[in-house]
């Protein structure tokens, strides 16, 4: 199967979820241009993570429908998305604690290859895995931790991991909830510089309320409150508009 | 040293039969068939973090068929054995597309209901099983011509078995498919994000457990030459289970060891004390009170701690 080609990279049609009463989503609608840098902002609880969870498919939505690259992928398993170059972070980090960070970015890599169903070879003996991991590594400036347990790195450094298995995939679209996150100011520098390094080939949607560092990354901004698109558009005019300053830049 | 103490284990293995009594001789060959049970098992506790309390369906499966299609219908063992595993792998695929529908707690309920089922199948279906009677008059097989009757014959064709088994479960766990084995048990939700599909990986795990759990009932039925449904008891999984998590769930060595104490208290204390299970329940106790990780992990821990103090 060839898939339908789209100049979207993501699309989300009329998307509606609800917890019991509480309506999480509420007809949400974006499209997301290949190559594009968008942040989706909003107070706490606007459901920006349960968008997200939606998109990776963590989630189903009640309604609506998610288009990726033209495929629509609404009722498909998170796995399958992955594999049509969809890949995310986590705002609580999920990294395997215990192994060291080039083992977790091995086994990303390994994710999307026909040898993980492989039962003779252990993982560390594929060394073409194991060079691009550290490759990946280097290009977050953790090389010099590749051997260390992730238990006994840094929060900060443990973030930069997440990005790093995200990374190292190669994505179309990436997500990333809250990538800056309890970072310090010069870690903020680092992660954003290297967000701003992403090739043009991969489609970045961010969540992210440092909006100082985060703004300076995206082309266009999404504003959500109560589940719902509030304002959508151009960075600048979504940063002038009246509704922003009231719902989420404060007078 | 580490070479020294693995060749001192392996000449004590192979050469057991030279030195000990028959008693002993099959109480090594029990523990043996135990611990392939328990390492099959081990593969779903520690390594899928899958807790099944329904594991005892898959020997005795292997065991009811071979013994059936052996003393009814006229099979020889090595046709027998063929079928049996194949009819145990089938199972074990049925049940898991069952109990994979859930995890935890829910699909431990789910395994013991179905090891349940069957256990009452080999109870009241007595016109096939023979009911609580069993089955008996079974014979050992004869590989390669080779007469397994005495106890020193059957423990070295169990040892080589048994030491098929562990490579084979160790290459398993330590293949990027283990890999990605023990990353569906920690962070499941991750592992599907970055493209892997957590249940396939679970299903074929539990399929795989249940095929080395089909070769310990083999082996088990062999060496009693009898069987009878408290093989498929919850009693049957649960001492297998104890085995995994005393030993230590998640190493390779922890089930084997599990399984050598479980039978060994058994077999010993039994003489002594008509409750020996009361007794495994202490030292069940007090393994998890003093190493919660098991005996294992809890001695490496400590000989770790030693080597250190001694620096």
């Amino acid at each position: 199967m060839t898939p339908p080609t789209s100049e979207y990279a993501l699309e989300i049609i009329g998307l509606n979820k609800a917890f019991g009463g509480l309506r999480v989503t509420q007809d949400i609608s974006l499209k997301i241009r290949q190559g594009e840098r968008r942040l989706i902002i909003g107070p706490n609880g606007a459901g920006k993570t349960t968008l997200f969870n939606q998109i990776s498919g963590d989630m189903r939505p009640n309604s609506g429908q998610i288009r990726l690259f033209g495929t629509d992928v609404t009722t498909l398993a998170p796995y399958r998305r992955a594999h049509l170059g969809l890949s995310r972070t986590y705002q609580i980090i999920t990294l395997f604690t215990g192994d060291t960070l080039e083992q977790n970015v091995t086994l990303g890599l390994l994710g999307l290859l026909p040898s993980r169903w492989q039962m003779w070879r252990p993982l560390s003996s594929y060394g073409h895995l194991t060079t691009e991991a550290r490759r990946t590594l280097d290009t977050v400036g953790l090389l010099h931790l590749a051997d260390h347990p992730i238990s006994e790195i840094a929060y900060g450094e443990k973030r930069r991991v997440e990005l790093a298995m995200a990374l190292a995939q190669r994505p179309r679209v990436l997500l990333l909830d809250e990538p800056l996150a309890g970072l310090s100011n010069s870690e903020r520098s680092t992660v954003k510089a290297l967000i701003a390094s992403i090739s043009r080939q991969t489609t970045v949607i961010m969540i992210e309320h440092d909006m100082d560092t985060a703004l300076d990354l995206a082309e266009t901004v999404t504003l959500l409150n109560y589940g719902r698109v509030i304002v959508d558009g151009a960075r600048d005019a979504v940063i002038a508009d009246e509704r922003t300053r009231e719902v989420y830049l404060g007078n | 040293m580490k070479w020294i103490a693995s060749a001192l284990l392996a000449a004590f293995l192979l050469l057991l039969p030279l030195f000990a009594g028959d008693f002993y001789i099959n109480l090594a060959s029990q523990i043996l068939i135990a611990a392939i049970f328990a390492l099959s098992l081990n593969l779903l506790v520690g390594f899928g973090g899958m807790t099944s309390l329904g594991h005892a369906s898959y020997l005795g499966v292997a065991a009811y068929l071979s013994a059936l299609l052996a003393s009814r219908y006229g099979f020889g063992h090595g046709m027998a054995a063929i079928i049996s595993i194949t009819g145990t792998v089938a199972t074990a695929a049925f049940f898991g597309v069952i109990a994979l529908r859930a995890t935890g707690l829910g699909f431990l309920m789910i395994t013991l209901a179905l090891s349940q089922v069957l256990w009452g199948l080999a109870y009241r279906m007595s016109n096939v099983t023979n009911g609580d009677n069993g089955i008996a008059g079974l014979t050992r097989p004869m590989p390669f011509g080779i007469l397994l009757d005495s106890a020193a014959a059957f423990y070295w064709f169990a040892l080589i078995v048994a030491c098929f088994a562990f490579l084979m479960m160790a290459i398993f766990v330590s293949s990027s498919f283990g890999s990605s084995l023990k990353g569906v048990r920690d962070q499941p939700r991750r592992m599907a994000a970055l493209g892997f599909n957590p249940w396939m990986i679970r299903w074929i795990t539990f399929v795989y457990a249940g095929f080395w759990g089909g070769i310990s009932g083999l082996l088990y039925v062999y060496y009693n030459k009898y069987i009878h449904p408290t093989s498929l008891s919850t009693t049957s999984s649960a001492e297998a289970l104890l085995s995994v998590i005393a030993g230590g769930s998640g190493t390779l060595g922890g089930p084997v060891v599990g399984a050598t104490l479980v039978l060994l208290l058994k077999n010993y204390a039994s003489a002594y004390i008509e409750r020996w299970n009361m007794l495994l329940g202490l030292v069940f106790l007090f393994i998890v009170l003093v190493m919660p990780t098991g005996i294992v992990p809890g001695l490496a821990k400590l000989t770790a701690r030693f080597r250190k103090g001694s620096q």
